[in-house]
């Protein structure tokens, strides 16, 4: 089965990568759900999860992440997925993640709140 | 013992308390080179991808952005310099001050508008000392920049080439000055123009291949959707390119910094060392001036005693 190479990298390191089937993601404009032989695509990610359906080398399952916002693009097979801060659903503390939400909330800091139900959201998908 | 052996005693004493010192910073520093370039390395997975994603819209579209044409007269360029917050790192300040002096006087000689901004202590105060306009400068994460100290040198730096040309605050080209970390034996300052988009190490070569990629035009270009549009796509990934690289110019910066404080260190250290032994050297002569002179002294003064010893018996 075809299979596409999947980059997802955080501006200070390399997240994950390796093989899928498909890729679902949320740009500006929506949801996007890539599989292999897609036509070649630029778009901007809103901050939200993002679920790779991993086969191949890296075994049937799927792997979820939270990104804050970014990129993907994808050509030949290949997509990238580039965010500033992008963490894999198994990385993240979730009552760690509970304490920022409701410490954000009470301080009605709203970037952070939208931070930690990216979190939350993600680890519910998981 | 004699006053001159006291004397030399003590210079070694605070020589080698120097060394101490010196040998402790070039260990703390020699460990910090390390954990920098790990740090440079885990940063160039994001730089690579996303230097390819704007080489695709650049040569995929035929967007007409702000960040990627240039201006035909350009008159206001920004000069970001990137030094360290402290000295003892040998030439390593002054290079790269040097390096964008060099160019500051280019880009006069052009006939462009120098705005300066500047990252770390040394470069402020060598700024101020001669008066020069700086128009902003951060300091305090020089060592160990993350990617929020980029963010923010960024901030303004995107602000100033988005605003419109001829505008007060506007510039037209910017320009970036760091210093390269090639090895460790090696690091050497660097002047790269970031914008008007500049790909590659050399930024007048790659400005014309994607000048070229883009005249040639649909035959080569892949179709490239663009989500939401192209327009939008580069207005946020120019912004991101632009952090991408000042994080990178700042994590370079701050290993070669590392390296070139190990070298300065050690070559301390071994200068001390020197020091001591040749201390250590005139130490011992004039030990044993002292002692000579000692027995000088005794025997002079027993052959004083014989002969008046042998007087009286007479």
């Amino acid at each position: 089965m075809a299979e596409l190479h999947v980059e997802l990298v955080a501006a200070d390191r390399r997240v994950w990568s390796g093989e899928a089937s498909l890729v679902v993601a949320r740009t500006t404009s929506g949801d996007i759900g890539v599989m292999p032989g897609h036509q070649p695509l630029l778009g901007v990610l809103e901050a939200g999860s993002v679920t790779i359906r991993t086969t191949g080398e890296s075994g049937e399952g799927s792997v979820v992440a939270a990104v804050h916002g970014g990129f993907l693009s994808f050509a030949d097979d290949k997509l990238s997925l580039l965010a500033e801060v992008a963490e894999l659903a198994d990385e993240i503390d979730v009552e760690r993640a509970e304490r920022a939400l409701e410490r954000a909330k009470s301080d009605t800091d709203a970037a952070a709140e939208r931070r930690a139900e990216v979190r939350m959201r993600a680890v519910a998908a998981r | 013992m004699g006053a001159k052996t006291r004397v030399y005693k003590r210079r070694i004493k605070s020589v080698k308390a120097t060394k101490k010192i010196t040998r402790a910073m070039e260990m703390i520093a020699a460990s910090r080179i390390v954990k920098a370039q790990r740090r440079v390395a885990a940063s160039e997975p994001y730089a690579t991808e996303l230097t390819r994603a704007v080489t695709a819209v650049a040569t995929g579209s035929n967007a007409d952005h702000a960040l990627t044409t240039e201006v035909e007269n350009p008159t206001r360029a920004a000069v970001l310099l990137i030094v360290s917050d402290r000295g003892l790192a040998g030439g390593y300040n002054s290079n790269a001050i040097k390096a964008a002096d060099q160019l500051t006087n280019r880009l006069i000689g052009e006939g462009k508008e120098v705005v300066n901004y500047i990252v770390g202590t040394r470069g402020v105060t060598y700024y101020r000392f001669r008066e020069r306009v700086i128009k902003e400068s951060w300091s305090g994460f020089t060592d160990n920049p993350t990617y929020a100290d980029a963010k923010a040198v960024a901030e303004p730096l995107i602000a100033a080439i988005q605003a419109e040309s001829g505008a007060e605050d506007g510039v037209d080209e910017l320009h970036i000055v760091y210093t390269e970390f090639i090895s460790m034996m090696t690091q050497s300052p660097v002047q790269n123009r970031m914008l008007p988009l500049s790909i590659k190490e050399t930024a007048e070569e790659s400005a014309e291949v994607i000048q070229d990629n883009i005249k040639r035009g649909p035959e080569i270009r892949p179709l490239y959707d663009f989500e939401p549009s192209a327009e939008e796509v580069l207005d946020a990934l120019l912004p991101r390119y632009v952090e991408s690289r000042i994080y990178n110019a700042l994590l370079q910066a701050a290993a070669s910094k590392h390296a070139a404080t190990r070298r300065a260190m050690k070559s301390a250290t071994d200068n001390a060392e020197d020091l001591i032994k040749s201390l250590t050297r005139l130490a011992n002569a004039a030990r044993q001036a002292d002692i000579t002179q000692e027995i000088s002294e005794i025997v002079g003064g027993a052959s004083a005693l014989a002969d008046a010893s042998a007087g009286s018996d007479r």
